[in-house]
């Protein structure tokens, strides 16, 4: 693989770990934490939504982030002939 | 009865997998040979992550601390997001078998793996003590043995099991015991969930409305009964936000930094399958990660409910029960005979251990004798799984990162292999010695491993992988920096030592360095080994142009295939 290749390859997988990072961030941190109070003057049947993502939501978010990483990491290694036979 | 049979049952299940699986090889031996499917290691992974403090204690603590308890639940899972991103495919695609063997390798020196090793024992043998703890107390409650004699058994099993198969042995019992611990705790959630909210899924019953008539949902009753009693509602917290946030943090890298859990990835055979294993083993943890909340929910609420301005008389015969073992305490302060359960500590009138909430939980809730016996089976297998994981990684450090790479390099496989088994027995036996004589520090230790791991491997692993100019140097001190800032914090704030022992830990509350609580200060900890490690790696040379293509080579995945075949 040249230079170039490897370079932009790995350009594209830090880009990727920004999004989801920040996703995780978000979704634990951010609505389980820092925003919480706020969003517990939102409700979702008998939940507060803050206090929801704190105990359950950030959970089934994680899961999901890493799937998503796992499908566009698979793409890439194919698109960059990187893959594993 | 039903309990000698279902765990007789267990025991004989994974003896019986360990000899159709024991190691032939030291390959086999520290990483399974490295032919384990992404799912059967996501599973093992999962058993091996969740110790008896998830399974017994974790339910419990959410459920006296509420919204606090939301760490516990963020802390252990997050990290799986980062070892999938950060850590897992990078060090399948290096392909050695410890995680000593990444830092000495990448950090080209026999220093740095000595520090790694040095990391992970320390880390591994304060855990593995609590485990072996752990076997002792469900033994002694459900079978009627003394703690000793429990963890002896504890001891025989895990020796047969992880000295004669090895990590190949260790991975396919904890499949086994994922599935005995996880039907075990699921059973109980269900029936709790159905008698209380009628709901039976208990993720759903956690936010449905109470089974009794008034039509109020679970939580803001459960608010309402908390204020009542003059705690903070169940759904506020009492810490501040900048320590649930540092504690989170801390739990998360440290999660992605413990040796034993990294090491699992070690075992797939290709670089995807790392990635793919992680996301399983995040759902088979999540399964009990989102039921915990729930029962902590549900049992706070059954055990006011039963409890609260009772008379003390007319108390089930569970009270009763657990009162002979001292975890729940009851003291008539105002002579009324009835119970008072408030915060205020002069009126109140109950303690209640936190680890009975989910052992307690069958028989609170009236189920049948072999669901009782089926929660202790699931105890055991979360304790003995995670052991064995820890007794690898001890024994391995020694058979192969001291002894192979440094002491005697020409040492051949048959010898290595036995020297990994020599090292695996002696560690059960210091393990085992432990939960018999625990110092009185271990239930405290074990919460502050995540910080270790933080402050020492997580910053080093990860500067390795992503910066091709992290060198020795910077490497070395980082960790050394980390971690004696974790133990000087640790024993200052948590054992009181530099200001005349335990009983000054509570006023050091007001002199918390950020606020940040000694769980927490992994993170802070954590940061100081990055930003030393990055200082002082750019007053130092740039580490050789052959570590600098390991680090290029670790970053594509194609070519990890050969080296691993099964």
């Amino acid at each position: 693989m040249s230079d170039q290749n490897l370079k932009n390859y790995w350009s594209r997988n830090l880009r990727y770990l920004v999004i989801l990072l920040g996703l995780w961030f978000l979704c634990s941190y951010g609505a389980g934490i820092f925003f919480k109070d706020a969003l517990d003057s939102i409700r979702v049947g008998g939940f507060k939504l803050g206090f929801w993502f704190a105990q359950q939501g950030s959970i089934y978010c994680f899961i999901i982030i890493i799937f998503i990483y796992v499908s566009w990491m698979n793409k890439l290694d194919n698109e960059f002939d990187v893959h594993e036979d | 009865m039903w309990t000698y049979i279902i765990v007789g049952l267990t025991f004989a299940l994974y003896i019986g997998i360990a000899i159709w699986s024991r190691a032939g090889s030291t390959k086999e031996f520290y990483v399974a040979g490295g032919g384990v499917s992404p799912l059967a290691n996501g599973m093992a992974t999962a058993a091996d992550w969740m110790s008896a403090a998830s399974f017994i204690s974790m339910a419990g603590l959410i459920s006296f601390m509420g919204y606090d308890g939301s760490v516990y639940l963020m802390g252990w899972t997050g990290g799986y997001v980062l070892l999938a991103l950060l850590l897992a495919p990078y060090l399948r695609k290096f392909g050695k078998y410890t995680v000593p063997d990444f830092i000495g390798d990448r950090y080209y020196s026999n220093t740095a793996r000595t520090v790694a090793v040095i990391c992970a024992l320390i880390v591994s043998f304060t855990y593995v003590a609590g485990q072996m703890r752990g076997v002792g107390v469900v033994f002694s409650r459900f079978l009627e043995v003394s703690i000793n004699t429990g963890v002896i058994i504890g001891m025989f099993i895990v020796l047969f099991y992880a000295v004669l198969g090895g990590m190949k042995g260790i991975t396919y019992t904890q499949v086994a015991q994922y599935i005995v611990l996880i039907f075990a705790y699921m059973v109980p959630a269900f029936f709790i969930s159905i008698a209380l909210t009628g709901n039976f899924i208990p993720q759903l019953g956690f936010g449905s409305t109470v089974n009794d008539g008034s039509g109020m949902y679970l939580l803001d009753k459960l608010d309402g009964l908390n204020q009542e009693l003059g705690f903070s509602a169940y759904t506020d917290g009492t810490k501040s936000m900048i320590d649930v946030f540092a504690i989170t943090f801390a739990l998360m890298v440290g999660t992605a930094g413990l040796p034993h859990v990294i090491v699992r990835f070690f075992t797939v055979p290709k670089v995807k399958d790392a990635r793919t294993s992680a996301g399983y083993a995040l759902i088979f943890i999540a399964i009990l990660y989102t039921t915990a909340p729930a029962i902590a929910a549900f049992a706070r609420t059954n055990m006011i409910n039963t409890v609260s301005n009772k008379e003390y008389a007319t108390m089930p015969e569970w009270f009763k029960k657990w009162e002979a073992t001292k975890l729940i305490k009851f003291e008539d302060k105002n002579a009324d005979g009835k119970i008072q359960y408030v915060k205020d500590k002069d009126a109140n009138e109950l303690t209640v251990d936190n680890d009975i909430m989910v052992l307690a939980n069958p028989e609170i809730a009236g189920l049948p004798a072999w669901v009782v016996a089926l929660v202790a089976a699931g105890g055991l297998a979360a304790a003995l799984s995670t052991a064995a994981g820890l007794l690898l990684v001890i024994s391995t450090a020694i058979s192969r990162d001291l002894i192979k790479m440094q002491l005697n390099p020409n040492i051949s496989e048959k010898n290595e292999l036995l020297w990994a088994r020599i090292a695996a027995a002696a560690a059960v036996i210091v393990a085992g010695y432990f939960g018999i004589n625990p110092p009185g520090f271990v239930a405290a230790v074990v919460a502050l491993a995540f910080g270790l791991a933080a402050a020492s491997f997580f910053p080093a692993i990860i500067m390795g992988i992503f910066s091709k100019r992290m060198n020795m140097q910077g490497a070395v001190s980082g960790m050394v920096v980390g971690i004696t800032l974790m133990i000087f914090y640790m024993l200052k704030f948590k054992f009181g030592i530099f200001d005349g022992g335990k009983d000054a830990v509570a006023g050091l509350q007001k002199s918390w360095w950020f606020g940040v609580s000694p769980e927490g200060f992994g993170t802070i900890a954590m940061l100081a080994n990055f930003i030393v490690a990055i200082i002082v790696s750019r007053f130092t040379p740039p580490p050789p142009a052959s570590v600098q293509e390991i680090v290029e080579n670790i970053r594509i995945p194609r070519g990890a295939g050969g080296a691993h075949a099964h």
